[in-house]
């Protein structure tokens, strides 16, 4: 990933040159951190929030910390639901690995022909790609709705998957970008070799961009893991519904709850922030690539 | 062969944004319920741009949107802008920090809204016991029609890092030489950061400003979750209009209308920071190796 665009570490100077006083550096952590308290308090108080005994949650001035720290919540929590929890968690999870595929596999071929095969036209239709990435999603919204109730589409997860194969502005434009930074001569060597086109794709380019196709599917995940809108619209089944969908529920129904409902938010939390951190490196290299963020 | 190739991102073009886009803006001159639909020409734009609230809250709403999305730009633009800055220093743990600072982009909407109505809670919500510690009395936050809006620019500021990253990145591809020229010719940090630093940086905060507008005009998630555009239509933004108007009314017409000014808003907006941006973006065509 690296050579795709370099994120230097070391020792250009910034604007100023602080470094050069202990108490530059000083000042500089000392606002650095204090941003970074600011950032981590929520977090921390929603952890705090999640294993409160039901008597200290409503307190002012707030409790800090808990006592005694009461992990019942967390076991509470699975059966707060009419449903158990595990269920949204098995339909999330079904719901952004079957996105996830989708959306490597397209994209990955398309974002393919544009960067590597010239035909006429393609000029033209990657602006269009380009253009499409600023489209508001609500102008095609309705009619796609009326579209997929047509066919029989609402409640099941189709109308949020099946579009996933067909490509998307943002991944043909990261994974072209990323292709256009492999040397052109392997291209040449490959059809020397007696390679096609097909074989170009797989045996070239694709295991050269293990790493931009991994981000791809980090990103893929990731969002449709958090992905509200669109389940909001399409399902209605509570059975069906993914864990982002089943927290909102969770607030409008009961008298809110609120260690159970940090504890269920905890939960949303995971498996992005685990992706983040196991792919930390390639997921900021893709946020660079294309410049938007995640 | 090419064509071949192609042709999902063509089929999925034509099937699920050109062609919902055409049926949306036919759609949008008819008025519509759940059996029948019945054309009216331009009636639904008609009453779309009314200044009755009993019959569109259009203004309201795009008031209530307009107001967050300047607020919150360039305050976030700017928090994100000076991290990278601090970043871009050479000090330790840098990665460390940039992991906290992105933390809050990666946490799903619907949990960054719960956490936060926790955090605004007038009772007993963290928030106003900050207030409280330096003597301030209590906000009502999101249950005050005057202060909710502020309390969404407040809660979209926590997720500035998510800029940060991509500032960081225009950062560190500005050449070294340019800074050591301007040291060696006797400019100072600030004269640095203002004849270099800025000049170099902005076609990346162009890029910021065109997606981040873009972005936050279609805010949805948080509103709909802790305000439902609550109180009294303070927090009635744009989108969760449009979707309280196609999904729960079944409006789907007068919905269509609506998303079509929505659309043509967006891009006379981002036209206007294109045609605006010939005065304070400057280009050199071999620097900005991340962008392309």
């Amino acid at each position: 990933m690296s050579e795709a665009v370099p994120m230097r570490e070391g020792s250009q100077p910034g604007a100023f040159r602080w470094r050069q006083s202990k108490h530059a550096a000083i000042g500089i952590h000392v606002l650095l951190i204090l941003g970074a308290v600011i950032v981590m308090i929520p977090l921390a108080w929603m952890l705090s929030t999640s294993l409160k005994p039901p008597d200290q949650v409503n307190k002012f001035p707030p409790i800090w910390i808990p006592t005694p720290f009461v992990w019942s919540n967390y076991v509470h929590a699975l059966t707060i639901f009419p449903i158990p929890l595990w269920v949204f968690v098995k339909n999330s999870l079904f719901m952004s690995l079957a996105i996830t595929v989708g959306t490597v596999m397209s994209n990955a071929i398309v974002a393919f022909a544009f960067a590597r095969l010239r035909f006429p036209g393609s000029r033209v239709l990657f602006l269009i790609v380009l253009a499409t990435m600023m489209l508001p999603g609500q102008v095609t919204m309705i009619p796609l709705f009326l579209l997929f109730s047509k066919i029989g589409w609402v409640n099941t997860y189709n109308p949020l998957i099946v579009p996933s194969f067909f490509g998307s502005a943002y991944f043909t434009f990261l994974l072209r970008q990323y292709y256009t930074t492999i040397p052109r001569e392997m291209d040449d060597a490959a059809r020397m070799d007696g390679c096609g086109t097909f074989g170009l794709f797989f045996r070239i380019i694709a295991p050269m961009s293990k790493p931009a196709l991994g981000i791809t599917a980090i990103f893929a995940f990731t969002w449709s893991w958090n992905e509200f809108l669109g389940p909001l619209i399409y399902l209605s089944k509570m059975e069906s519904f993914p864990l982002a969908l089943a927290l909102s529920y969770l607030k409008g129904t009961y008298r809110v709850l609120w260690s159970e409902l940090m504890v269920v938010s905890f939960i949303a939390m995971l498996p992005p922030l685990i992706l983040f951190f196991v792919a930390q490196r390639s997921y900021i290299q893709g946020i660079v690539i294309t410049g938007v963020k995640g | 062969m090419a064509y071949i190739l192609i042709s999902p991102w063509i089929i999925g073009f034509l099937a699920f944004t050109f062609g919902p886009m055409l049926a949306s803006l036919v759609l949008s001159f008819f008025r519509t319920d759940m059996l029948s639909a019945q054309w009216v020409g331009f009636a639904n734009y008609v009453t779309l741009l009314s200044t009755d609230t009993t019959l569109s809250l259009f203004w309201k709403a795009l008031y209530n949107t307009a107001y967050y999305v300047f607020l919150s730009i360039p305050l976030t633009m700017a928090a994100g802008f000076g991290v990278a800055v601090l970043l871009n220093e050479k000090i330790s743990g840098r990665s460390v920090y940039r992991v906290i600072y992105y933390l809050p982009a990666i946490i799903p909407g619907i949990a960054v809204s719960l956490l936060w109505l926790w955090l605004f809670n007038p009772q007993f919500g963290l928030l106003n016991w900050f207030l409280s510690l330096v003597g301030l009395p209590g906000i009502r936050w999101l249950q005050d029609p005057h202060t909710a809006k502020l309390a969404l620019v407040v809660m979209s500021i926590w997720g500035a890092g998510a800029n940060m990253l991509i500032f960081l990145a225009g950062l560190q591809s500005i050449p070294t030489h340019l800074y050591e020229a301007a040291t060696i010719d006797g400019a100072g940090a600030w004269r640095r950061f203002t004849h270099i630093t800025l000049p170099m940086i902005s076609p990346t905060l162009f890029f910021v400003l065109i997606t981040d507008t873009i972005w936050s005009f279609q805010v949805f998630t948080n509103v709909y979750v802790m305000t439902n555009g609550g109180p009294a239509h303070s927090t009635l933004m744009y989108v969760l209009w449009l979707y309280l108007l196609a999904f729960r009314q079944y409006r789907f017409g007068f919905a269509s209308a609506l998303a079509w000014v929505f659309f043509i808003i967006i891009m006379a907006l981002t036209a206007l920071v294109f045609k605006s941006s010939g005065a304070w973006v400057y280009y050199e065509t071999e620097i900005g190796g991340t962008r392309s």
